[in-house]
């Protein structure tokens, strides 16, 4: 029968996944069955897609290609890797969005914040302490490089206004919006709406607190934004950022980057 | 007039800068789009809303 092995198709007379192994890669001790991790051997059916692997060893990127196609399916990989993300800002959205769409597979992400890592990020925002003192874009090449080392990554260490917004992200299919401060996040929509219409913008807004995570959610506003948080929740005194809420909001916002990718939005 | 889906009658044109002011908005910490168009933020003084008009006004809060 014809199934595929590691992105390629292998003919064999393999009735099962440990046989296809021992007669094609012996030793490789990871299995996926169509997207999903076997720990037992499996029979084979015409069609399967096979993905073997070896605990502990980077494969080469075409093998990496063909897990991440077998585990998020050829439709979602294909349209993932194709495609080109932005994020402004990598505070606690923007660097928990990055890591989200690094291990989706995004092929291209283009990234922006002016700021250095400092210890009060710690508490939300996906950095070590190791990244203290460095500049938030290269941490996030570092971070991004040990979460998918084929993902591009195009950083600009600026602050972004309104005089540079539309030529930073000039090309993207979609671009996130994860400033700290309101006035940023209203800058930042306004330049684009304005300066890229029809590109969908991502935003967020009200993840501060520990409020109930099921008043964040993700709203379509306008025509091209989708807004996501509970809208409310601002950071202030007594109201502060944790990782929690954060990490909730940033997962509303790489969905929502999923879905329009995915042309469901 | 509608806002965010909501009816208010106007008893005549105004600024949208007045109505965002009347709604609780402050003008640098939104985006709007009126009858399905991105206002720039330079034309809030300038742009009349009417009652046939239709705002769609994104507020945005701190935290990130």
């Amino acid at each position: 029968m014809r199934v595929t092995l590691n992105g390629a198709p292998v003919e064999t007379s393999a009735g099962t996944l440990f046989e296809l192994r021992d007669e094609l890669m012996p030793g490789r001790d990871v299995a996926v069955l169509n997207g999903f991790q076997a720990a037992a051997d499996r029979p084979l059916s015409e069609g399967d897609c096979v993905h073997l692997g070896k605990k502990g060893e980077l494969p080469s990127r075409e093998e990496l290609e063909s897990l991440m196609s077998a585990r998020h399916s050829p439709r979602v990989h294909g349209a993932v890797k194709g495609s080109v993300v932005g994020i402004a800002g990598l505070g606690g959205l923007g660097s928990n969005i990055a890591a989200a769409l690094a291990r989706l597979g995004v092929g291209r992400l283009v990234v922006a914040d002016f700021d250095v890592v400092e210890p009060t990020n710690l508490n939300r925002q996906n950095y070590f302490v190791s990244h203290l003192g460095m500049a938030k874009t290269d941490a996030t090449v570092e971070i991004l490089r040990g979460v998918n080392p084929f993902v591009e990554v195009e950083a600009h260490a600026v602050r972004v206004s309104p005089g540079n917004a539309a030529e930073i992200f000039g090309g993207c299919d979609v671009v996130c919006e994860a400033f700290d401060s309101a006035t940023e996040k209203a800058m930042l929509a306004n330049a684009l709406m304005e300066g890229l219409p029809g590109v969908p913008l991502v935003c967020g807004s009200g993840l501060a607190g520990y409020g109930d995570s099921n008043e964040i959610r993700t709203e379509r506003r306008m025509g091209g934004l989708y807004l996501c948080g509970d809208g409310e929740s601002a950071a202030g005194e007594g109201s502060g950022l944790m990782s929690p809420r954060v990490c909730i909001c940033a997962g509303h916002m790489a969905n929502a980057v999923l879905r329009i990718l995915m042309g469901v939005e | 007039m509608m806002i965010n889906g909501r009816e208010l009658r106007l008893s005549g044109p105004r600024a949208l800068s007045e109505i965002l002011e009347g709604e609780g908005y402050s003008q640098d910490r939104v985006a709007v789009e009126m009858n399905g168009s991105v206002v720039p933020r330079r034309a809030y003084r300038e742009t009349s809303v009417s009652d046939a008009d239709r705002l769609e006004i994104v507020g945005f809060v701190g935290g990130g």
